[in-house]
């Protein structure tokens, strides 16, 4: 599925100052029954963000008025236990673009990459900085710098460098995907098959 | 010529090329596919127009949505009931082999696959469901995948991966009493926490690992996907051959003994250098118990609640969530807690010896009248197996009833739900909030600790109620 090319992307950010949140708290499971990709926003962070009856839960930050952007920040191990692509989907959906946190489990930074989701590596510290940096002023801007590989607390211009590989890089900047990739290295997998 | 890992070994003979910075092109021998990850996938694949690449290296059938009772009739749910249906109309449309509810090779996918001899060592194997892990015990790279990479496998069996690093974890002495495989991997967590294996994939050695039976071996690495890793695996040995010999999708006469000559092959060579090593003494480890909402939060049975003492930051603000989530307070003992359900199943211990071993411990003995016990066998031939030794008649004669295969309460996606603010013992992966159904409460133990919890309504150290 096509996604948004991704170049700079400029934005106020919605902190989420929680370690190891798993893809449960994300999406839990009895969001994952759709056979189409749509409307996964609606259930992020459900029994998180909404009461029983529905209701938003008064403090979480995605119901805090004062919040808001494409930007998510997350404490440590961020996407951690399921592999479901559902969680992307609904962080993607409800309109984040990038993902800051000091770690990410593996499956999940594949498939945030997959699908068009950035997810930018920060050293402890400087996820701290930016934690504060929200509180202090909820409306501060971020920029992420996809083709520097910077990502960069506006007010003070103090930024941080983050890995990507060159790969994914060029395919979230043209918005490519694997699958197109692979399916043109049809005739070498054949070749592989036969020389096994 | 640089020693190799058996991790090296697998994934160099299946790099069909080498991206320039970038991920490797990794060739898949088997893919399995379950209802909830795959309809996206086979929606992609029509959308760009293919056809699935290699249909004959796939395996379906569904299990996390399927009702544990009355499989005969129609799925209630409705959204259920869909997807299980459009898993077999894909499977359908593209010539992939559907093990149907009911029919002898249904079950939980990653019970299934070891079952029929789908799993074999030095595979590669892959599946969207983080718990593919499980096929490692034969001495495969075995991991979960995203959607788009079902996507990816169905359109050209293979998928884009960066090769991950290697960690060696060994487990060396023998097993105290009532200590089983799935304490050695609550340990590890406990140990290492659930990123400590994080971008690693996890060879596990040592005598304790390889005096495992291959449901032990597979209860071990099912769960180090809890630890953070991509996988875990055991070299092959007697015992996986054994295993595999004369099931049905095992190679069988002259492919036999060729296969097996293969596999011999498929060990760590000396000298051959891992990026992390972690050693464990397996008299350390006593039967485990998890009190928070992670993994790693678990303790021996007999310890208490660690103290928030020394933590500070988001650290304890995520440590006494936990607690609070729990209704448990640090420094509180874990044994006299309460207990309302007992789930004995899932990938990670729905296995026949699962079933041998709770059946043995309570023989005898009454379920206490405060428990619900689910009992969900991991697959249909684990039903089979367990009738035909009789185990169900022990079961019920305990107060206890056998259900039908399926992942059941381990993630509250179909009707076993665990109510909330209860409190289950449960021999699952995952304690997270909410993971067996909203506000429900998750103590992760073997199958011995909940076989104690559910005769005595409490948490119990099965030490004490074992023969001498």
């Amino acid at each position: 599925m096509a996604y948004d090319k991704i170049s700079i992307i400029t934005s106020s950010a919605v902190p989420l100052p929680i370690e190891n949140v798993d893809t449960d708290q994300i999406i839990p499971a009895r969001f994952l029954k759709a056979v189409e990709r749509k409307g996964f926003g609606d259930n992020l962070f459900r029994d998180w963000r909404y009461e029983k009856n529905g209701s938003p839960k008064e403090g979480f930050p995605l119901n805090d008025p004062r919040y808001s952007g494409k930007i998510l920040v997350a404490g440590k191990n961020f996407g951690s236990g399921s592999s479901r692509e559902h969680a992307i989907w609904a962080l993607y959906d409800y309109g984040f673009r990038v993902v800051v946190s000091s770690f990410y489990a593996d499956i999940f930074k594949n498939n945030a990459l997959n699908i068009g989701l950035l997810p930018v590596v920060v050293s402890p510290e400087f996820l701290l900085k930016v934690f504060t940096a929200i509180e202090e002023d909820p409306t501060t801007q971020f920029e992420t710098d996809l083709e520097n590989q910077k990502f960069t607390l506006l007010k003070t211009g103090e930024s941080s460098g983050f890995e990507i590989s060159a790969y994914k890089k060029h395919c979230l900047k043209n918005g490519l995907d694997d699958i197109d990739y692979l399916v043109s290295s049809k005739e070498e997998i054949e070749v592989f098959e036969k020389n096994r | 010529m640089e020693s190799k890992t058996l991790f090296d070994k697998i994934w160099d003979a299946h790099t069909v090329k080498q991206i320039e910075g970038g991920p490797s092109v990794l060739y898949i021998d088997r893919h399995l596919i379950h209802e909830v990850t795959s309809p996206v996938a086979f929606l992609g694949l029509k959308n760009r127009g293919l056809k699935v690449f290699r249909p004959e290296l796939t395996t379906a059938t569904p299990d996390h949505n399927v009702p544990t009772e009355n499989q005969h009739l129609t799925i209630i749910d409705e959204l259920s009931r869909h997807q299980v249906d459009m898993l077999k109309k894909n499977c359908k449309e593209h010539g992939i082999v559907y093990h149907d509810l009911q029919s002898d090779g249904h079950g939980i996918v990653h019970i299934i696959g070891p079952e029929l001899g789908l799993t074999q060592p030095g595979m590669t194997i892959v599946c969207g469901d983080s718990h593919t892990s499980t096929h490692g015990a034969f001495g495969a790279i075995a991991f979960g995948i995203g959607t788009s990479e079902v996507e990816m496998v169905l359109a050209s069996q293979c998928i884009m991966q960066p090769k991950p690093k290697k960690m060696r974890i060994s487990v060396n002495g023998k097993l105290k009493k009532g200590v089983t495989a799935k304490d050695i991997a609550l340990y590890i967590i406990s140990q290492i926490s659930t990123s400590g294996g994080t971008g690693h994939f996890i060879e596990y050695a040592g005598s304790a690992i390889t005096s495992l039976s291959m449901e032990g071996r597979m209860t071990l690495c099912n769960l180090s996907i809890e630890s953070g890793a991509r996988g875990g695996m055991v070299a092959p040995d007697e015992t996986t051959y054994n295993y595999i010999k004369g099931r049905q999708f095992a190679p069988a006469g002259e492919q036999w003994e060729k296969a097996l000559n293969g596999w011999k092959q498929l060990k760590t060579e000396e000298g051959a250098v891992f990026d992390k090593e972690y050693t464990f003494d397996a008299a350390d480890i006593e039967p485990m118990i998890t009190y928070g909402t992670n993994p790693g939060m678990g303790i021996g049975i007999t310890q208490s609640i660690p103290l928030a003492n020394g933590m500070e930051g988001s650290d304890k603000n995520t440590y006494l969530k936990s607690l609070q989530y729990m209704g448990y307070s640090e420094g509180e003992p874990m044994i006299g807690k309460p207990v309302d359900y007992v789930f004995v199943g899932s990938c990670t211990n729905g296995r026949i010896e699962d079933f041998r071993t709770f059946a043995s411990f309570i023989q005898g003995r009454k379920k206490a009248p405060n428990v619900t016990a689910w009992l969900v066998p991991g697959s249909k031939h684990v039903e089979k197996q367990i009738r035909a030794e009789g185990l169900d008649k022990v079961l019920e004669a305990a107060g206890f009833q056998l259900r039908q295969p399926g992942c059941s309460a381990c993630l509250a996606m179909n009707d076993d739900k665990i109510p909330e603010g209860k409190y289950a013992v449960s021999t699952s992966n995952r304690n997270f909030e909410g993971r067996q159904g909203p506000g429900a409460r998750t103590m992760l133990a073997s199958p011995l600790t909940a076989a104690a919890a559910a005769v005595t309504g409490v948490i119990t150290d099965p030490r004490d109620l074992l023969a001498s």
